[in-house]
């Protein structure tokens, strides 16, 4: 296992965020994290990543104990992240944000090979012809490449991918698609979260899927759709559901 | 050292040696007064730019390492009867040392709250200051002018302030240019940028952030020794002068935030204009409201600085303009 959560809990306040979240992960795996807005998905990944230290439970990486340390140490271990919401370092150009992942990322480079390896990294994603402008230059799609690029400049073992495909159109999902397939190729074990339900039932290996911050289900991707607690959970009552598409209501 | 390579460090290493070499030919002391308010600012500036700059951290009490340093380079040549060298090392690496434990809780605050408590730290330095007695309290220090005697007399010692500060302000060039250069400004940029966004990428920055604050006020430690050397006094209203902080900042946003050439041309510019400023009879008690304006202006219209300017309108010469 290159990853193992175990009842993981997190509360803000009054909002219980998590309870009891447990899963596994294993090296080569793509694994998807589907679930209705503030399910907890990005929360999950916070916790994972040091963002947020959970209120208990334990997040296992590659058989070392994570939980609590901070994110660059997490980082440091191969655990590299691409956002939700874009975060490029808009005054530095597209190379430099790459070489940041992989000057403190797991194989802390030194900057001649960082410029080597963001070169190697923009071409997989293909933003080579774009690796002398500013980041806060490019536009949507090519800042969730950009975010992708930099995460694997860090040379991770684990990568969270945060609705990576949120925004883009059809073709660029399905050129985002190829790439994310490329990347499990090369080696890299993949947690997706994505709304986009046809492409994370695609490419997914396995798939969780979180509700009011419990994980209500997870299984091959054909099992969990057909899964009632998760219509209820994107849709309400299945048995209303059922009608409702059988045309029963009016 | 790929960064020794490029040309923009040698120029403007060039230009500062250059500078100072005339001025000792000319032997002219109106020259060497000028110039080394100038340097002294071209360090000032150039050491703030590390946290200011790269890091995104506004220090609006960063003269604080200036008078403390100073203060303490300054007590061991007149109370303890150092030489000046090692005193003005000291003094350095006090500034320095106070800010990386300052760093360890100030650096927590972001934005806003981090510039309000650089100079609520000013202030409590100054009012600590002005009730230390080693100190002397309100009344500071002074040298006994024997002292000098020991560098050459009065004379010698002040082109040898003149000839440290010089030494002082081409190092914290160059410094600033390899921190720039280099891996850990890389991280420190990734900072600035996004902080958090940073760390996920595995910069450890609340270690960086402390190196970077520790290093911008190591210089100005170095640079207050000698200033109250040369002075011969140090009182508390004028080691911790807010306004000077204040004006170092203007200079680093006018000449360009994050570049190496920007804090040196804008120190050289708005000291030049400020000297014109005060000798102006329509101006001469308005030149801090007209700095306020200048930053305002800066800040509105070209945030970037000249040097940033420069380098979006002329992509041909960033490898000069750094």
């Amino acid at each position: 296992m290159i990853l193992e959560v175990r009842d993981i809990t997190k509360r803000f306040g009054g909002l219980q965020a998590l309870s009891d979240v447990s899963f596994d992960l294993s090296a080569g795996e793509i694994l998807g994290l589907i679930g209705p807005n503030g399910a907890g998905k990005t929360t999950l990944f916070n916790v994972i990543n040091g963002v947020f230290p959970p209120d208990h439970g334990k997040v296992v990486f590659r058989g070392e104990d994570i939980t609590r340390l901070p994110p660059y140490e997490v980082a440091r271990r191969g655990l590299a992240r691409a956002y939700q919401v874009v975060r490029p370092l808009s005054d530095l150009s597209v190379q430099e944000n790459v070489m940041v992942g992989a000057c403190f990322g797991r194989e802390r480079y030194s900057l001649a090979e960082a410029s080597r390896v963001a070169d190697e990294v923009l071409v997989q994603v293909g933003l080579a012809d774009k690796a002398k402008l500013l980041a806060g230059s490019l536009n949507v799609a090519e800042k969730k490449r950009l975010e992708l690029a930099r995460a694997l400049g860090s040379q991770p073992y684990l990568l969270l991918l945060d609705e990576v495909l949120a925004g883009l159109n059809p073709s660029e999902i399905a050129s985002m698609l190829d790439t994310i397939l490329q990347i499990r190729e090369s080696g890299i074990t993949i947690l997706m979260i994505e709304h986009v339900m046809q492409a994370v039932m695609t490419v997914s290996d396995r798939v969780l899927v979180l509700d009011y911050g419990e994980l209500i289900a997870q299984g091959l991707p054909q099992e969990v759709v057909n899964d009632p607690l998760v219509i209820e959970a994107y849709l309400g009552d299945p048995q209303l559901t059922k009608r409702l598409l059988e045309g029963q209501l009016r | 050292m790929r960064a020794l390579k490029q040309p923009g460090l040698w120029l403007y290493v060039a230009a500062l040696v250059v500078w100072g070499l005339v001025v000792w030919f000319l032997d002219d002391p109106t020259l060497r007064e000028t110039s080394f308010t100038l340097l002294m600012y071209v360090g000032l500036a150039s050491s703030l730019n590390i946290l200011l700059g790269y890091t995104g951290y506004v220090s609006f009490g960063h003269i604080v390492f200036f008078g403390l340093g100073g203060y303490m380079g300054f007590y061991l040549v007149s109370v303890q009867e150092w030489s000046l060298y090692p005193a003005a090392l000291v003094g350095g690496v006090f500034g320095a040392l106070v800010a990386a434990l300052l760093g360890l809780a100030v650096l927590r605050l972001r934005g806003a709250y981090f510039a309000l408590a650089t100079i609520g730290v000013n202030e409590a330095a100054r009012a600590f200051v002005n009730n230390f007695r080693p100190f002397g309290g309100a009344t500071g220090l002074s040298l006994d002018y024997s002292v000098y005697g020991l560098y050459g007399g009065s004379m010698k010692a002040l082109w040898l302030a003149f000839g440290l500060v010089w030494l002082i302000a081409i190092a914290t060039v160059v410094t600033s240019y390899l921190v720039k250069q280099s891996r850990f400004g890389l991280g420190l940029m990734a900072i600035r940028e996004d902080e958090d966004a940073a760390m996920v990428m595995g910069v450890k920055a609340p270690r960086a952030k402390t190196w970077a604050f520790a290093l911008s006020a190591f210089f100005p430690g170095i640079i207050g020794t000698i200033y109250f050397f040369k002075n011969g006094n140090v009182e508390p209203h004028d080691a911790f002068r807010l306004h000077m902080s204040i004006e170092t900042l203007v200079m680093i946003m006018l000449g360009g935030q994050g570049t190496v050439l920007g804090p040196i041309l804008g120190a050289l510019s708005y000291e030049r204009l400020r000297g014109y400023l005060l000798v102006s009879p329509l101006f001469k008690s308005l030149h801090l409201a007209l700095s306020g304006v200048a930053l305002l202006l800066i800040i509105l219209f070209v945030p970037a600085g000249v040097v940033g300017w420069l380098r979006q309108r002329f992509p041909k010469l960033r490898g000069i303009l750094e």
